[in-house]
């Protein structure tokens, strides 16, 4: 099948980008999205010209590190799906598609469809953990999990940390990412110490990233390829209220 | 060259305790004026960079990714073994050390297993602690299986993402240290040489993957964790980005590289569907507990599964090892399947693939309880071929998948460069020749928490270094020669590109050192190789400059040390004239076709040496001594 791509070419952060139309004469059904952009770039490398730079690791839809919008939608149609995992023949012969990187402020532009998602990091490292060093641990069974926590944690642990929902968000917020994050550890018994101090920190971090504020659009649970729910966010939203409330998050001054 | 493993001398229960009571220690307060440097974020690297800063030490960790949590130890799906004996079905510590021994062929080191065996139970507390979300039972408690083929359940699982949710555990913690000042981390950037000092690992130098800027990082100690070399036959189930160019510099700044040969390749993973094919996916082996593998029993039988009856069918792994079936180790599954497939009876387009067939675990079990137990995979299997697996059986081809080889490490994890420790995937450690079901999970954690930060504090408490500063000439003479090969690839200006190289070189090293070796064909594939590296540097074509965000230039590196290795993993495979694990060489078989060890000559670690451009590499040999697991005939029938 013959497939026509229009993509955002920018050449580094600080240069000015543009769509740029590129035709791939031969795609196999059977070829990955990203095969599909490999045998364009090899085409590209032969002629001469700078190959498409786009952002990709383990190809099966678990390390997080690929995705862009295709036709306006985060990782593509393909529903609970990566781009690395989304496969041509979702497509038709003749079709034309855009790609775009994913667009919030706080996720500045590297190159073409590459981003920087670094802001996710200091929002984990404001507070997403649970406090434990190393050889402190107790028994692993001494501390009992009902199966029902450990299922909506896992739900939650599952996240990527891709970046859809911020760029699928028209507010750029980073409340599912975060949400999942509070939710994974603040279900679980090991995870109440920090409970309120973590959704204070995490939630405040998030702000001064310049994400946006979450309005309850709900397009991020849409396109999250691990399918966080959104209840992950009114989970966050309790959590920070009650901490908020109470003045239980905050550090003694 | 003397190999010296400083394996303590005493019953091997005991070993561990005493060592780390021998060790000398850091006092708290000197701790912060110690640097150390970690490259890679994986479970090894992650954990020990987490470790080191909640111990005071200042730490710098490395990736090449954009963020640590990428690491490919996020994609292991099955489990983590532990001798917990939680189920009370006769597992111990000894029982687990035993099994990793024999599993590895007897071409491990048995104080290393056993201290992994020991570390296995401290590696789940830590985790839950940290709030890895294990299976559990409804009562609370921690859920186990039995995976591999193993006699026990001794397996603790986050449903089929396990890597995923230990690597966040790991990364959470390495994140509360960067938040705390204690690591400095460094994404995007990849290390390209190591700086010796003095005879002493003292730093590394970088390239910023976005600018392009050559750096130089100094430090009292080193740390590799920076995983396998399976890329280098180009289709892995490795990530794209995973590569041996760390490992590599090091063995040609003088650390010893172990039984590069031995590589693992896992008997589920979904076949090759084309040349623009760019990674290969594991199927999880769980599947195996209630698959049947076949192929039509008579060569070019292309009807449709499920127009093939019963008695037109081989059920080979069930006909030739009636005890175990379709649960033999990943070593003989492997190249049973790639014995029916040379015979002209693989299925698929390809004729590469073998049928992994649920239906009459679906009609036995019915529908619900196998996507229960497998519908994310089932739901991957779909997502990547099209087909549904509850209607067609599955079609899985063997694939590289772990390497047991790296570089080599004492007792104490400590490379043959002083100053320089190797942990995880990137050492040769403890698996043997062949790797079991969920140990590497355990393997990379163990090293990070458990083993090196203990073991560093000794070198940094004793070694009594000069302090240098990266304005040292020996970091002027490595950014020398790394933008020099830079700009070399730069200059070339060939005609093809950095991955049709790559392909050719994978084709090589698939066909000659894949499943079955022989002589003959690893002759002719150094042949090849080298001929084939010779016109790499001749013709290759790397656009753009250094100076930028630039993959080609970063891939054409990496293929470049693949090529090296290439060759040393020929010769070691050439070397050893004896079958073992995931190293076959079809001179050396049994009768019935089974793998024939040599443990008169063969019981040792090779350790190869680089001696310059052009030289051959020179073999150290590490006896190795089996005081309490007996080498036997490894026998599933």
């Amino acid at each position: 099948m013959r497939i026509t791509l229009q993509i955002w070419r920018q050449p580094n952060a600080k240069a000015k980008g543009r769509m740029v139309r590129y035709e791939v004469p031969d795609v196999n059904p059977e070829m990955s999205f990203l095969e599909m952009l490999d045998v364009l770039n090899e085409s590209l490398i032969a002629k001469g010209q700078d190959p498409v730079a786009f952002d990709h690791d383990c190809r099966e839809g678990i390390c997080g590190m690929c995705g862009f919008m295709i036709d306006g939608v985060a990782h593509g149609p393909r529903r609970g799906t990566t781009v690395c995992q989304l496969h041509m023949r979702h497509f038709k012969d003749g079709d034309e598609l855009y790609l775009e990187p994913w667009r919030a402020r706080a996720f500045p532009i590297v190159k073409d469809l590459v981003v920087n998602r670094s802001a996710f990091d200091r929002i984990v490292a404001a507070g997403g953990f649970i406090t434990a060093p190393t050889g402190s641990a107790p028994d692993g069974n001494a501390i009992l999990v009902p199966k029902e926590a450990a299922d909506v944690s896992m739900d939650a642990a599952a996240c990527i940390g891709c970046g859809a929902c911020v760029a699928m968000c028209p507010n750029a917020a980073a409340a599912l990412f975060t949400g999942a994050k509070i939710t994974h550890l603040g279900v679980l018994p090991q995870g109440q110490p920090e409970r309120y101090r973590r959704a204070v920190a995490m939630v405040a971090q998030a702000g001064a990233e310049m994400f946006g504020y979450c309005t309850n659009v709900g397009e991020c649970e849409a396109v999250c390829p691990k399918d966080i729910k959104l209840e992950v966010i009114a989970r966050m939203n309790r959590d920070f209220l009650k901490a908020v409330v109470t003045g239980r998050g905050t550090e003694p001054q | 060259m003397e190999l010296d493993a400083k394996v303590p001398a005493g019953p091997i229960e005991t070993l561990w305790d005493k060592h780390k009571f021998d060790l000398k220690l850091v006092n708290p307060a000197n701790k912060r004026k110690y640097n150390i440097i970690v490259v890679g974020s994986g479970l090894a690297g992650g954990s020990a960079s987490a470790t080191l800063g909640e111990l005071g030490y200042n730490v710098q960790c490395f990736c090449f990714q954009d963020s640590p949590r990428r690491a490919h130890s996020i994609a292991a799906q099955g489990g983590i073994n532990a001798a917990k004996n939680y189920p009370g079905d006769g597992d111990s510590i000894y029982r687990l050390f035993y099994d990793t021994v024999k599993g590895g062929d007897f071409r491990s080191r048995e104080a290393n297993v056993y201290r992994l065996a020991q570390i296995s139970v401290e590696i789940i507390d830590q985790c839950v602690a940290q709030g890895v979300p294990f299976a559990r039972e409804y009562g609370g408690l921690l859920d186990n299986r039995s995976f591999g083929g193993a006699q026990v359940s001794r397996t603790f699982y986050a449903r089929g993402q396990t890597g995923q949710q230990l690597l966040l555990g790991a990364y959470q913690a390495l994140e509360r240290q960067i938040g705390a000042g204690q690591v400095k981390m460094y994404p995007r950037h990849e290390m390209l040489d190591l700086v010796v000092i003095d005879g002493r690992a003292r730093g590394i130098v970088t390239r910023d993957l976005i600018t392009g800027k050559i750096e130089s990082y100094v430090a009292d100690a080193v740390v590799l964790g920076t995983g396998g070399y399976g890329n280098a036959y180009y289709l892995s189930t490795n990530a794209k980005g995973s590569n041996v160019t760390a490992s590599w510099r090091a063995y040609k700044k003088g650390a010893l590289f172990a039984n590069p040969c031995f590589t693992q390749i896992h008997p589920t993973c979904i076949p090759v569907t084309g040349e623009y094919q760019s990674k290969l996916t594991l199927m999880s082996e769980s599947l195996r507990n209630d698959g049947r593998i076949w192929v039509p029993l008579k060569k070019g039988d292309k009807r449709p599964p499920n127009q093939i009856p019963a008695e037109d069918r081989d059920y080979y792994l069930e006909r030739r090892y009636p005890s175990f079936g379709n649960l033999v180790p990943r070593d003989v599954a492997s190249r049973n399947a790639k014995a029916v497939c040379d015979e002209g009876r693989g299925v698929g387009e390809s004729g590469l693939g073998v049928y992994l067939d649920l239906s009459e675990a679906i009609q036995r079990l019915g529908k619900h309880v196998i996507m229960e137990r497998y519908g994310n995979l089932f739901d991957m299997y779909e997502r990547i071929t099209g087909e549904n697996p509850y209607e067609v059986p599955m079609r899985i081809y063997p694939a590289i998948h772990y390497t047991m080889g790296g570089l080599w490490v004492d007792y104490n994890l400590m490379s043959t460069i002083p100053g320089l420790y190797v942990i995880g995937e990137a050492n040769f450690s403890d698996h043997g020749a062949n790797r079991l079901g969920a140990s590497a999970l355990m393997q990379g954690l163990a090293d990070g928490y458990f083993v090196l930060p203990y073991t560093i504090g000794d070198y940094l408490a004793t070694s009594k270094q000069p302090k240098v500063d990266t304005s040292h000439a020996a970091f002027r003479e490595v950014e020398t020669q790394v933008a020099c090969q830079t700009k070399r690839l730069l200059e070339i200006k060939g005609t093809r590109s950095v991955d049709s190289f790559h392909r050719d070189l994978g084709k090589l090293l698939w066909e000659y050192c894949g499943m079955a070796r022989t002589a003959e064909g690893l002759r002719y594939a150094l042949d090849k190789i080298v001929a084939l590296r010779a016109q790499f540097w001749r013709d290759v074509k790397v656009l753009g400059t250094g100076e930028e965000l630039n993959q080609s230039l970063e891939k054409a590196g990496r293929v470049g040390d693949f090529f090296e290795l290439a060759e040393l993993m020929c010769l070691d495979a050439l070397d050893r004239n004896e079958s073992c694990g995931g190293h076959f060489r079809e001179e050396y078989q049994t009768p019935d076709g089974e793998a024939l060890r040599n443990d008169a000559e063969y019981s040792y670690v090779a350790a190869w040496q680089y001696r310059g451009e052009g030289q051959p590499p020179e073999l150290h040999k590490e006896p190795l001594h089996f005081d309490y697991v007996h080498p036997s005939q490894r026998s599933y029938k």
